[in-house]
């Protein structure tokens, strides 16, 4: 049966505008000092010198053209990409860890579409005034005061788009000299091409699109919420508590002590006593004790937890996908309920199960959990292996392969040859010369060449072809030996590979 | 609150009516659809200005970019952006990322290069895809040649010599390995002889009293072997002949032939159908002289040369 035209729902919603008041409490200031912290590593970081002899001044650079990345004393290579790997898999875990322990807390305080968008909500705040004036100013027609303040807001999240996508292109080649080729039209195309994408992307996501990047665009957001359990800490609005039987109500002021007169004239107890127990109570406490004989929650129904959500929820219609949880209604929320008297936590950190208990606790970690035991057991394990892998790391890489074409050569008095190329990669920031000999066979066995030392320049390999020659006897007992490598006086950093010897007839 | 929103959003008719009450929806394309499209159209004419497009004529809309690069002789091309010069650009440059070394090749002795790490580095890589590009198709890709066929370089026999002269020589010149059918010549049971005394030479199973009639007719004018392979049977480098004493084989298949018969069998076939199949061809005129002696440096590090 068809529906009738004006049920149909039109398919394409149009984004409504979300003008968040500014709130002052606990995650306020931990979502701050996040932000200032992690501007302060990304925007200055490129510019900390740190004295190189053979690669620019500058402690973290990603040198792609010279394939090594440089941060602070360490020097990358392309063959070290097994710590990005781990690097990249610690980061997978943590995610896991932490939304298993604490919900989104990634999203709410340290994602950088939240940590840009806050920025950007700043800049509009110190522009545009607070939210009611915002309101206002988006309603009134384009006159000059409209035009002045929206323009003026615009141009300063382009500047600052604009120098998140410079400080991202200076981690990539010479900060200071990137500048004064960027601005003078020397820098490469790569680097204005890469400022004009993170330059829009980034005006786009934290000044336009803000909530719609996380609700619509993200996949970490959706995959975090099957990491949730009912153990789980999360945002939650106390419904209990807040709604009672008959729900919401505003406050009026003076009703509470009205209330507790009559319930003592009523009451045949002392009157004396209760008076005296009701100086003891504070107005906010006599207020609360009445909204609950009357059958009302706590809430009060300001409704500032909403006026101050980025993403435009409503907390209190309980855990929702769109929830980044930034804990701004937690602060809005305690800040009405101080104002009041009331105790704090209706908007709270809490867990699902503990909510619906009938009993319920006061909201406490639980990580006495199976997953959150193994996501720890293997954050502890891997990020122990990387800094062990890093700290034990060689000065030089080296890779002995056998020569396959032909596994071994018969030569003319019967003896047999296998070859082998050695591959040595100085990672360190000298020129270093290496020593290569044979262990397991005789001395005299091993040809290499000119090369029974080779020196090699910082950052560059070098290739040695060596020929190992045994009689018939000697190379069918022999199945394996030993290159070892030695750089010159550093006996210490000596590496040994061992190799396969073939010969014909040879069964492994 | 966005709930309310959506349900008041319901879909709009043209406004036409027909039949009375037949209407026609009205949806509109997202705007941001529409505006999308709208940029891949402008984003199509740009690319049709910049590269290659529509067949015009004979020819086709050439486009505004180009291509230009420097060839190793120096000279500047120019030719409209297309694939076919983008691969000349690439292949340009790797020339003229090359033309130091070989340049540098060529004003060094094969002593020299020897002894320098980064020359030998260069060599080791450029010989490799040189000798892939013109060598491995009888060579095989690592020199091991096919024996029967092809010689194997990697082995301490140099037919021709081992040394950089020699080899540098075989490359420009060229070789060609000849041995006369001694079915002509010679009966059966002498190539029998024969045979069994070439399997002495190099301690295989043979039958001592016809390795002993061999070695009588092998020092003969009869058969004179000795005047190629000497009167010790080790050969001349000088005229390519083999040394026959000693563990390699590569036109008689001895080392996978199966029984000491099979082995002398092997041996026999050589000597009755004689060789008129081992061409190298001349390299000079192919190959620049740099690559040749690139080459050279390659195959004399192979099999260690001598």
């Amino acid at each position: 049966m068809q529906t009738g035209l004006e049920d149909q729902l039109g398919l394409y919603q149009k984004r409504i505008p979300i003008f968040t008041r500014s709130v002052k409490g606990r995650f306020r200031r931990f979502k701050t000092s996040v932000l200032v912290l992690a501007y302060a590593i990304y925007f200055l970081l490129p510019w900390l010198p740190w004295t190189r002899l053979d690669a620019p001044a500058q402690a973290v650079l990603f040198d792609v053209p010279g394939r090594r990345f440089l941060i602070f004393g360490l020097t990358i290579y392309p063959q070290d990409v097994i710590w990005l790997a781990l690097l990249l898999f610690i980061a997978a875990i943590l995610l896991f860890f932490v939304t298993g322990l604490v919900g989104r807390a990634f999203c709410g305080y340290f994602c950088f579409q939240t940590l840009w968008t806050d920025f950007f909500i700043w800049i509009e705040h110190e522009i545009q005034g607070e939210r009611p004036a915002r309101v206002r100013l988006y309603r009134q027609p384009w006159d000059r005061e409209k035009i002045l303040k929206i323009g003026s807001t615009h141009a300063l999240w382009v500047l600052a788009s604009f120098w998140t996508g410079i400080s991202f292109v200076a981690y990539f080649t010479y900060a200071p000299q990137l500048l004064a080729d960027f601005f003078s039209g020397q820098a490469a195309a790569a680097a204005y091409f890469t400022v004009g994408i993170l330059t829009l992307s980034t005006y786009a996501a934290a000044g336009l699109m803000r909530e719609q990047i996380c609700t619509y665009v993200c996949p970490y957001g959706r995959f975090q919420s099957v990491m949730y359990e009912p153990e789980t800490l999360a945002v939650h609005y106390d419904a209990r508590r807040g709604e009672r039987t008959l729900g919401r109500a505003v406050v009026r002021a003076g009703r509470g002590i009205v209330s507790e007169r009559r319930r003592v004239d009523t009451h045949s107890g002392a009157p004396v006593a209760v008076e005296r127990r009701q100086a003891q109570m504070s107005a906010g406490q006599r207020a609360l004790a009445e909204r609950h004989e009357k059958g009302y929650g706590d809430c009060v129904d300001c409704g500032l937890c909403v006026q101050v959500c980025p993403v435009g929820i409503d907390i209190r219609d309980g855990l929702q996908y769109k929830c980044i949880s930034c804990g701004l209604c937690i602060d809005a929320c305690n800040t009405i309920m101080d104002s009041f008297g009331f105790p704090r936590g209706l908007i709270r950190y809490d867990s699902e199960g503990n909510l619906a208990a009938s009993t319920p606790a006061a909201p406490k970690l639980h990580w006495k959990r199976l997953k959150i035991i193994g996501y720890g057991v293997a954050l502890i394990l891997m990020s122990a292996y990387l800094i062990y892998s890093i700290s034990t790391r060689g000065s030089f890489d080296r890779a002995v392969n056998q020569i396959r074409q032909p596994l071994y050569v018969v030569l003319s008095n019967g003896d047999i040859r296998n070859r082998y190329q050695i591959r040595i990669t100085n990672k360190g920031a000298q020129e270093q010369t290496y020593e290569i000999s044979a262990r397991g066979i005789p001395e005299a066995a091993i040809d290499l060449g000119n090369f029974r030392e080779i020196a090699i320049k910082p950052g560059h390999s070098g290739l040695v072809q060596a020929s190992v020659r045994l009689p018939p006897e000697l190379a069918m007992q022999t199945r394996r030996f030993e290159m070892v490598i030695t750089p010159q006086g550093k006996p210490a950093e000596a590496r040994t590979e061992t190799v396969r010897f073939d010969s014909p007839g040879q069964r492994l | 609150m966005s709930e309310q929103k959506l349900q008041s959003q319901t879909v709009q008719t043209t406004g036409h009516a027909w039949d009375g009450d037949l209407q026609e929806f009205n949806n509109p394309l997202p705007v941001w659809w529409v505006y999308t499209f709208y940029a891949t159209v402008v984003f199509a004419i740009v690319y049709w200005t910049i590269y290659p497009s529509w067949p015009w004529g004979k020819g086709w809309l050439g486009g505004l970019s180009d291509i230009t690069y420097v060839n190793s002789a120096g000279e500047t091309k120019t030719h409209n952006w297309n694939t076919r010069a983008l691969l000349l650009e690439d292949l340009n440059q790797a020339a003229v990322a090359q033309k130091p070394y070989f340049d540098k090749v060529s004003g060094m002795s094969y002593a020299q290069i020897a002894k320098d790490p980064e020359m030998s580095g260069f060599i080791l890589s450029s010989g490799k895809a040189l000798f892939a590009d013109n060598c491995a198709a009888c060579h095989q890709a690592g020199g091991q040649g096919v024996v029967g066929f092809f010689p194997n370089l990697t082995d301490d026999d140099w037919l021709y010599g081992g040394s950089y002269d020699n080899i540098h020589q075989t490359l420009v010149e060229g070789r060609r390995a000849y041995m006369p059918a001694f079915s002509e010549v010679l009966g059966g049971e002498q190539i029998d002889q024969l045979a069994n005394y070439v399997a002495k030479l190099s301690n295989i199973g043979h039958d001592a009293a016809k390795a002993a009639a061999g070695d009588a007719l092998f020092h003969s004018e009869t058969a004179a072997c000795f005047y190629c392979h000497g009167g010790d049977a080790k050969g001349r480098k000088e005229i390519g002949a083999p040394n026959l004493t000693d563990n390699i084989w590569l036109w008689a298949n001895v080392p996978t032939a199966s029984g000491e018969e099979g082995k002398v069998a092997a041996i026999r076939g050589v000597i009755a159908n004689g060789l008129n199949k081992g061409v190298m061809p001349a390299w000079a005129g192919r190959l620049t002289p740099e690559q040749i002696k690139v080459l050279t440096v390659y195959v004399h590090e192979l099999g260690g040369g001598q």
